[in-house]
């Protein structure tokens, strides 16, 4: 392997996997000795399910990559329908996903780039 | 009599692995990841990307959102910008692993054998394995979450391998669309698992402040997101539990 091949992997390294694992291994540090009832936890873990809808929604919603040149009203359409099904088949996510995805698909092949 | 009793054998950490594995092959989130991996092998392919350097960044990052914003700016962005933009999308993962260690760890847990689980950690693993771990024995549950995370995982490998043999013949239309499955499952399973008034609270102002801070172009708005309605969550709840 020369050292050009070698680059896109450095670099995967430094800024990929480094600026992501420090966070996991810091979630590690900082709970040492905390237990699941303690109320810093109960807290914490309501932080972290809060950023989990956010990026979700955001996702969704405010996203930048390939989805984005697909319009708004398809995306959160298809969510909604999507969300409904899953309602209406007793909260079977299967069946919630793939009506999502297929009102997804219809909308982006009739609406999108 | 009691303490001459043998205690019952306590199953080996590899059964619960196993257990582990199976629940991966077993959930929803396996297939959801799959789809989701072809659309983001697919980018990679587009990006001039090797199929190793892919699979490499799946089991080293283990992160969609982190791997799509690598893929798409690692060519055209300075590596100070790519590494900030990762490591804020990644975030995340310390109030995650944080809410997850205290569930998961025994009485004489080594800090090192939490390594593994909390590089394992995904949306997903974490989703699947806050509802799964509380109903097995604490000696279990580290060894049944290495299963589990694996599993998902490995769902993601596959879907990289598929996704770059399909990239060239794949629609952009279609790989858009696979794009889609991992919000909408996620958003799914939340509303199927979360069973307590703090889970659905937070949940539900995640939902609408995200994008909201969003829009107003705020600064590391996910972790804003994550403090005003988390807080929020647990101040409603901390005011339930006082008036009981």
């Amino acid at each position: 392997m020369t050292l050009a091949e070698l680059g896109p992997y450095l670099a995967l390294i430094l800024v990929g996997f480094l600026p992501n694992e420090v966070w996991r291994v810091m979630g590690i540090a900082v709970v040492r000795g905390l237990d699941e009832n303690s109320q810093i936890i109960v807290w914490v873990r309501a932080v972290a399910t809060a950023i989990l809808a956010g990026v979700m929604a955001q996702l969704i919603m405010t996203t930048s990559g390939a989805l984005a040149a697909i319009p708004l009203f398809v995306r959160v359409g298809a969510a909604a329908i999507g969300f409904a099904a899953f309602m209406a088949a007793r909260k079977s996510v299967f069946v919630g996903v793939l009506v999502g995805e297929l009102v997804f698909l219809a909308g982006a092949w009739m609406y999108g780039p | 009599m009691s303490s001459s009793q043998p205690r019952p054998p306590s199953q080996p950490a590899s059964a619960s692995f196993l257990n582990g594995l199976l629940a991966a092959f077993k959930s929803v989130f396996f297939y959801v990841l799959l789809g989701n991996y072809i659309g983001i092998s697919a980018l990679a392919y587009e990006f001039g990307f090797s199929l190793t350097w892919m699979v490499f960044c799946t089991v080293l990052i283990w992160a969609a959102p982190a791997q799509v914003i690598l893929i798409s700016t690692l060519t055209t962005a300075t590596l100070l910008e790519v590494a900030l933009a990762v490591g804020l999308s990644s975030a995340r993962f310390l109030p995650m692993v944080a809410a997850l260690i205290p569930t998961l760890k025994a009485e004489h847990t080594r800090q090192t054998h939490l390594l593994l689980p909390s590089h394992l950690t995904a949306i997903s693993v974490w989703v699947e394995g806050m509802r799964m771990l509380p109903q097995l024995p604490r000696e279990q549950r580290i060894s049944f979450y290495n299963g589990l995370g694996t599993g998902l995982l490995s769902a993601a490998v596959l879907g990289s391998l598929i996704g770059y043999a399909l990239a060239a013949r794949l629609p952009p239309v279609l790989a858009t669309t696979l794009l889609f499955f991992t919000p909408m499952a996620i958003l799914m399973s939340s509303a199927r698992n979360n069973q307590t008034l703090i889970d659905r609270l937070a949940f539900g102002l995640g939902l609408v402040v995200g994008p909201l801070l969003a829009a107003q172009k705020v600064k590391l708005d996910l972790m804003w997101t994550g403090f005003i309605a988390g807080t929020a969550a647990y101040a409603v709840h901390r005011l339930r539990e006082a008036m009981r």
